[in-house]
């Protein structure tokens, strides 16, 4: 009986044995369904042993789009609790479990995959590649992530979920505060997603250094391709950094060492430092690939070329490499002292100065333009005032001495939503709208499209405005609840209808991608935007080996110049490609990384040690084998293209 | 487009509003020195940003009115552009002025949060030691050699020094009409100077996540004129029972707590983690290392 009984819930509540219902259900289902239709095979064939990076970045574009829904269930019901005065919707373990799943959900297990879903898909194609430069690694790295959601989303129905906030600080999500399985859980699974997440950025580094079409330099390079190396160049040097960390935790959890819990010499200070040395230039890797999202985007719908495109690749870099220089400025208030205080706020500013170019680069790139309102510029035009809010109350809070007011209030809570759902949130949407016709080849409906940019900009402000001022009025963050004395009620009401407009702002989106499933016009061409860099020159929906021809740049709009100025992109024949052939590894290897994970949560040793065997079987078996790819014949790619072209 | 200003217009006039129904926001309310330092830095930075956040809207306004695609012959094709020296340097330029004078003051300001306020350096400060525990403060006068749990009186006009730790996960003590926060740690003490101005009731609270209890970890503060404060410290004396060790471990199990207060502190036999006390001194593996070293 001990030994199930840690499997339980510590908390269980009527929502909780709900969900357990429903997932119970949601897996019969699936796995009825695939079995009536007999799916299975083609499933395995065409996606679970897939290296094509187009459709793992549409899985990545899956499993973002699930897990912004799970988040977001979280934050309505963080908003309803906090909605009135000592409300008793949730209790206060409760809300430390969703408020601490919806951080992690929303930056680990929604905002990297929707930026490596769409690095996957345009990547390649903006670079003119046939696939990233290591196919089968790029498989590993989604089936790693996808694998550490799974365990991360689990935990809410089998041993209890994180309670200790996203930045799980010790001593409090040592074993002495968190007793449950719940931080074992953070530490699995964002070790294992981790993993997952620097493999792809050693990949795309060599992707976009190696693997270039001829005549595309660095300096001639789309913006986005130089948003993806930036920012994996981060994800090299701060993800390392992570993985130590949660080794470091695990051992304090599971085997009893004082790397940070405060006993014996252990010291708390340091998972802090560490965390956030990963952490700030985490929010870097996400915000960079957004940049680029916006300059393609921007550019596009003012029919422009990018305003200062020296300038915007300087400020990236620039802000990749201050991005390591501030960690200190999430605890101003640990005690470090006005110099180390001051030199951290200075180097935080700093990073206004880059930020600064790129919002008045994209502002002089619609100058003199013609710009179209299309829904992926919408959120572009929406993202610039939205986003200067958030950087310049970054700058305020930057500031040490008045950062000690800041810290830890609700103030804090509206400055990074300010910054990263403009930044992260609309630019992954702008991108999927905006690249959905090559992905899919349809597009999504405008109108509706329009309708769900108009519901989530408004309600965004409604929801998050209010709280600079409850923070400024001594709301602190994390509060389950409050009294009716401290009157934050009205405001947090204001914000809970604003969540609700947002989570109608979503919904609508997901109406829409069905709506557009059903009724778009199939019969489109390939470049429906009139847009300006490579991945349009190819068919929609793109072939499997991407472009018949390599094609030949002469600037970053190679495509833009080949429609207007007569560049050729396509020169010489057609001949036979040569292509990586699917693995089902991957995909097994990161299964066994799941129950080597979940071993470890629950300290079940043998299947941990047996899973440890299998990872390194997986390993060798790839390291023996001999895999010569295949080739796609000139007649088949005739015959497609002509198909393509038809369509 | 234009509901669209409207609807954002509407929202600012909703919490204008709103808020002006409350009173002062707390923090833009100081009722001490360095309250006061904060809340003008806010000012001066809510004012400085607000030129950034004007100058961009006016340009995003003008470029989505003059340059709309309806707004445009249908044959106009718009030029390229590589970009100018002379608009980009001014884009830099002018950042780089305004992050200069912003550094500026704040490399002054935190010098200023992190000593005895200004016209309170002659005096002796009173020294608390506010240490929490889970979901509690616990507030010792060393010299007035007292103890409370939940509030704290404080004398006006006399500097402050807060020794803060913690018997439990990191906290932070935060009065925000006295002044910004600071941790408390298990491992070390940490120092926050603060004081006074004005007599009245402010609310303290814990303002870094800590668990279960955390929304409740808040505590009363009291600010009265020096003689009151001593009139309170001789009626504790006179009439609080001692704090003995064994009542202090009962303090510190989990739970929530009313007022409490003794007289003695839990100085004695639990000290302060500070100096020979410090977690970073203690360590037995430490001194045996530097023992074997020697």
């Amino acid at each position: 009986m001990e030994f199930f009984e840690r499997f339980a819930i510590p908390h269980p509540s009527a929502p909780i044995y709900a969900s357990m219902v429903a997932i119970g259900l949601t897996v019969i289902a699936i796995v009825a369904g695939l079995t009536y239709f007999k799916k299975w095979g083609y499933l395995w064939r065409e996606w679970l042993t897939t290296v094509d990076h187009k459709r793992i970045g549409i899985m990545y574009l899956i499993s973002a789009l699930l897990m912004l829904f799970r988040g977001g269930v979280d934050a309505i019901m963080m908003r309803s609790q906090t909605a009135i005065p000592e409300n008793t919707l949730l209790d206060a373990q409760h809300y430390n479990e969703v408020f601490t799943t919806h951080g992690i959900v929303m930056i680990i297990f929604m905002a990297m995959p929707f930026i490596y879903a769409l690095m996957n898909f345009v990547v390649p194609l903006q670079i003119g590649a046939r696939d990233v430069a290591f196919p089968r690694l790029n498989a590993l790295s989604f089936w790693l992530f996808f694998m550490g959601a799974m365990l991360f989303n689990i935990s809410f129905v089998i041993g209890g979920s994180p309670d200790a906030g996203w930045t799980a600080y010790f001593p409090l999500a040592g074993n002495e505060f968190s007793t449950s399985v719940g931080t074992n859980y953070y530490a699995l699974a964002l070790q294992i997603a981790g993993l997952g997440t620097l493999m792809s950025g050693i990949n795309f580094i060599v992707t976009i250094l190696k693997m270039r079409a001829p005549g595309i330099t660095l300096m001639k390079m789309p913006m986005f391709t130089w948003s993806a190396l930036t920012a994996n160049v981060i994800v090299v040097f701060a993800f390392p950094v992570l993985t130590v960390a949660l080794i470091m935790m695990t051992m304090d959890r599971l085997f009893g060492t004082h790397f940070f819990a405060t006993t014996n010499g252990g010291m708390d200070m340091l998972w802090a430092n560490l965390f956030w040395v990963w952490g700030h230039p985490e929010v870097y890797i996400l915000i960079l690939p957004a940049f680029g999202v916006y300059s393609e985007v921007i550019s596009t719908f003012a029919r422009r070329n990018l305003y200062g495109y020296k300038s915007m690749v300087a400020s990236m870099v620039g802000i990749s490499f201050l991005s390591f220089l501030v960690w200190t400025h999430h605890f101003f208030t640990m005690g470090q002292g006005a110099l180390t205080n001051s030199i951290f706020s200075v180097t935080t500013m700093a990073i206004a100065i880059p930020t600064g170019i790129k919002i008045f680069n994209w502002l002089f790139t619609m100058w003199k333009g013609k710009i179209e309102f299309t829904v992926p510029m919408l959120y572009a035009v929406g993202f610039i005032p939205i986003f200067t809010i958030g950087g310049v109350t970054g700058v305020m809070l930057a500031m040490a001495s008045a950062d000690y007011q800041y810290h830890n209030t609700m103030f804090l809570v509206a400055h990074f939503h300010y910054t990263i759902i403009p930044g992260v949130v609309f630019a992954m949407i702008a991108g999927l709208t905006y690249w959905w016709p090559k992905m899919f080849g349809f597009m999504l409906n405008e109108r509706i499209g329009k309708w769900a940019f108009w519901f989530i900009a408004i309600s965004f402000n409604v929801t998050f405005f209010p709280m600079f001022f409850t923070g400024l009025d001594g709301q602190a963050r994390r509060m389950y609840t409050y009294s009716e004395a401290t009157g934050f009620g009205p405001l947090n009401m204001l914000s809970f209808i604003g969540a609700l407009g947002l989570a109608v702002g979503f919904a609508l989106i997901a109406y829409n991608v069905y709506y557009s499933t059903r009724y778009a016009s199939r019969n489109i061409s390939a470049d429906p935007w009139d847009a300006r860099t490579l991945e349009w020159a190819t068919q929609s929906p793109v072939p499997a080996y991407n472009f018949a021809i390599t094609p030949q740049a002469n600037s970053s709009e190679a495509f833009w110049d080949a429609k207007k100025k007569g560049h050729e992109l396509f020169k010489g024949e057609v001949q036979k490609i040569h292509m990586p052939s699917n693995s089902g590894v991957p995909f097994i290897m990161s299964c066994i990384f799941f129950i080597w994970g979940f071993s470890f949560v629950f300290s079940l040793w043998i299947p941990a040690i047996l899973a440890t065997i299998g990872i390194f079987i997986c390993m060798a078996q790839r390291s023996f084998e001999r895999d010569p790819g295949y080739y796609i014949s000139v007649k088949e790619i005739k015959e497609t293209e002509s198909k393509l072209r038809g369509a | 487009m234009k509901w669209n200003w409207a609807i954002l217009s509407s929202i600012f006039t909703i919490i204008t509003v709103l808020t002006g129904c409350n009173n002062k926001l707390m923090v833009l309310d100081p009722k001490g020195p360095q309250a006061q330092t904060q809340a003008d830095v806010i000012m001066i930075s809510i004012w400085t940003m607000s030129i950034i956040v004007a100058a961009v809207f006016i340009l995003l306004v003008i470029m989505l009115v003059k340059y709309r695609a309806s707004k445009q012959p249908a044959d106009y094709e718009p030029p390229h552009i590589e970009g100018s020296k002379l608009v980009e340097s001014i884009c830099i330029g002018i950042p780089v002025i305004i992050v200069i004078f912003l550094s500026v003051i704040t490399i002054q300001s935190n010098e200023q949060v992190e000593t005895t306020p200004k016209g309170y350096e002659g005096q002796k400060p009173l020294v608390v030691y506010a240490s929490s525990s889970d979901w509690k403060w616990h507030f010792s006068y060393p010299e007035e050699n007292i103890e409370t749990v939940n509030y704290l009186y404080i004398p006006t006009d006399r500097p402050l020094e807060f020794k803060l730790y913690s018997y439990g996960p990191i906290t932070s003590f935060w009065i925000p009409q006295l002044g910004g926060q600071k941790y408390a740690m298990s491992d070390m003490v940490n120092t926050l100077h603060l004081a006074a101005d004005v007599p009245g009731e402010y609310m303290g609270r814990n303002a870094n996540f800590s668990g279960k209890g955390f929304a409740e970890n808040t505590f009363d503060v009291k600010a009265m004129p020096q003689d009151e404060f001593e009139k309170w410290v001789e009626e504790v004396k006179a009439t609080a029972k001692p704090l003995t060790q064994e009542k202090f471990d009962e303090l510190l199990d989990p739970g929530h707590l009313g007022r409490l207060t003794y007289t003695g502190t839990h100085l004695d036999f639990s000290p302060a983690p500070e100096g020979e006390n410090g977690e970073h001194h203690m360590m037995p593996s430490h001194t045996e290392h530097s023992a074997m070293a020697e």
